[in-house]
């Protein structure tokens, strides 16, 4: 089916050089880092993780988020899914590609990451969390790339590819957990201590990811003219729906916790990110640009009418997908870090070779998602005989 | 046949180093060295404990007196010296409160408030580094001491995460240009790795007491915890220590009388 990719039209390769080249300038600034180390990035001795940890972060939820669709599709045999399952297997993908790049760059000698594997060190969460990412992108792979390839054949795919498609379901919970235990088992960082952690961390997954996916999928339906059926879309925006309301719910438990029990150490980093500490206030804009548009975003979501409503459910997910990344991709890392283990400030901001290098690894996923959903569209379109949206979904 | 082959790898080390201490002058004060090159009987005199801990009488370490330490330990370390928030400090100095910063003290007597408090690795007896380091090149020695395994670590900074005291230091850059006076007794660092105190194991190997103990002026004993005899435990059961956030769970093995 590869050779689905090979053939497109100018948009299409338009598409791919123009990543390309975003991602050719990232990578102008990778050899810069390489060469001279991450002194070129803002981190620093107190502020040790942040912009690509916090990205890695968030895609890690995005790629679970595919869960949303493989779950009612497979155990609830909920077929309203079966066109857009295959692009949540291959968003999965495209999104632990650039959670590995994101490893990848952060750390100090890339060239010994094997070590990591050399010296198998399971009491480390870093080992599962390379052992359970790796496997949730093969197991993406092999259940995505299987059924399609059945589907373009016209048959069912073997129960092999069922039952690892149920297997994934359950990994991809714990691509998120075991993420989450990276920050949630470490003593002296208040903002990260916290059992809730990977319960918070599905939750903003899972309306976040779908969110990406359902926004993606909007656009594809007005270039291509690939329609995933409009009760899919709806069925999809009310998982959105819950997940968001579950994240905020979640989110103020923790404000709770913090403030009621007036701990000095659980408060502080509420703080720095909402009022600031001693006047540095620098993430203060962003959080309550979260705060606004992540309840905002619930006023276009909520009502059934309004969500029914492609152009405000359009403008709910995108209200949705910032907020929840300022929340993960920037507060969530810098509020952990911040303060500091003798409790003052060091402030950290990412540098403008951190983004392009973040740009580069953008781009590398969307090189990934384009050429694999392109696939998927070409022999979804072959199988139909050129015609996009007409043909109910397969029976099982 | 094990101390044997152990025996013979020291004597084959210590040889490499005096060889290339000697011949090799580009290395620049390498040849001033040579003399102090250790030899095998230096190893057989190696100082040994079950748990090795640090015990600091604050009251007498002035601030001339920390950065007398500090530069001992930087010197003997060949620790960069970098300003700016990604400085690398093995051995360093905070007030009360950064250094004990769970204790939230009001109405402090003003000596303590203005007291200088040295800041090291607590090599602590549960270390969260060792813990989450993925490739154990953080490593804990059955003496207690937490080491590094400089060309093993990948340079993830979760150790960095992991510390409550932030004890540890990356290298954000080659750090070899910003090392003042060079000790070739003591490997430097590449960029991207990781580094901290490590109770001077390659001195305490050969027989001697790390070095800011040594520069100290006796302001901090050093000693084997888990010996009721020894200088440290003396000092701890006759006067008042705490430890630094001893809440967090790791069990630091360095004490601050107060």
């Amino acid at each position: 089916m590869l050779e689905k990719a090979l053939k497109g039209s100018p948009r299409y390769w338009g598409t791919l050089i123009a990543l390309g080249l975003v991602m050719a300038l990232g990578l102008g600034f990778w050899l810069y880092q390489l060469t001279f180390g991450m002194k070129i990035t803002g981190l620093n001795r107190d502020v040790s993780w942040g912009f690509y940890i916090a990205q890695f972060t968030y895609l890690v939820g995005v790629a679970a988020s595919a869960v949303m669709l493989v779950l009612p599709y497979y155990f609830h045999h909920y077929k309203e899914f079966s066109k857009m399952i295959i692009l949540g297997e291959f968003l999965a993908i495209a999104a632990v590609v650039m959670c590995l790049g994101f490893i990848v760059v952060d750390i100090g000698q890339p060239q010994r990451m094997m070590n990591v594997l050399l010296n198998s060190t399971p009491h480390s969460v870093l080992f599962w969390d390379m052992v359970v990412l790796n496997g949730y992108l093969f197991l993406n792979i092999i259940v995505g790339w299987t059924s399609l390839q059945y589907f373009k054949n016209d048959m069912t795919p073997p129960k092999w590819v069922k039952i690892l498609a149920i297997v994934s379901v359950i990994w991809a919970f714990s691509i998120h957990t075991v993420t989450a235990f990276l920050y949630a088992g470490l003593p002296g960082r208040h903002y990260f201590l916290t059992a809730i952690m990977a319960a918070r961390f599905l939750a903003s997954a899972f309306c976040s990811g779908p969110a990406i996916l359902l926004l993606l999928v909007l656009c594809l339906r007005r270039l291509t003219g690939f329609d995933p059926g409009q009760k899919a879309i709806n069925r999809l925006a009310v998982i959105i729906t819950y997940a968001m309301c579950v994240n905020i719910f979640f989110f103020l438990l923790e404000v709770f916790t913090s403030f009621y029990s007036n701990m000095p150490g659980h408060i502080a980093p509420f703080k720095y990110l909402f009022t600031g500490i001693d006047g540095h206030d620098m993430m203060v804009p962003f959080m309550w640009t979260a705060v606004v548009l992540g309840l905002g975003c619930l006023l276009f979501l909520i009502p059934t009418p309004i969500r029914q409503n492609n152009t405000a459910l359009t403008i709910g997910l995108v209200m949705l997908v910032i907020a929840s990344w300022i929340d993960k991709g920037l507060g969530l890392l810098i509020g952990g870090f911040t303060p500091n283990p003798f409790e003052t400030v060091t402030v950290y901001s990412p540098t403008v070779p951190e983004i392009m290098i973040s740009l580069m690894i953008f781009s590398l996923g969307g090189i990934v998602l384009t050429v694999l959903w392109k696939i998927a569209i070409e022999v979804r379109c072959e199988v139909e005989g050129g015609n996009l949206s007409m043909v109910p979904p397969p029976a099982e | 046949m094990k101390s044997n082959r152990r025996e013979f790898l020291k004597l084959a080390a210590v040889s490499a180093m005096g060889i290339g201490a000697a011949r090799l002058g580009f290395l620049g004060d390498a040849p001033a060295f040579a003399e102090s090159v250790p030899t095998v009987a230096n190893f057989e005199e190696g100082l040994k404990a079950k748990h090795w801990g640090m015990a600091i009488f604050t009251a007498k370490m002035t601030p001339e007196l920390n950065a007398k330490c500090r530069k001992a330990c930087h010197t003997e370390h060949n620790v960069p010296d970098i300003a700016g928030p990604k400085e690398i400090k093995w051995f360093w100095g905070a007030n009360y409160e950064e250094t004990f910063p769970t204790e939230h003290g009001h109405y402090l007597s003003e000596e303590i408030e203005h007291r200088q408090f040295p800041l090291l690795c607590n090599q602590c007896e549960a270390p969260m580094c060792v813990k989450v380091c993925p490739t154990q090149a953080t490593f804990q020695r059955p003496d207690g001491i937490v080491m590094m395994d400089f060309h093993r670590c990948i340079g993830c900074r979760y150790c960095m995460a992991g510390c409550p005291f932030g004890a540890r230091s990356f290298n954000f850059q080659d750090p070899r240009p910003f090392i003042k006076s060079f000790n070739p007794l003591f490997p430097t660092r590449m960029r991207g790795v990781v580094e901290k105190c490590n109770f001077c194991a390659e001195r305490l190997a050969i027989g001697k007491l790390p070095v800011c103990v040594e520069a100290a002026e006796g302001a901090l004993v050093f000693g084997d915890l888990s010996d009721e005899q020894s200088d440290i435990r003396k000092a701890l059961r006759e006067h008042f220590a705490i430890r630094r956030k001893p809440d967090a769970g790791t069990s630091p093995s360095v004490y601050y009388i107060l």
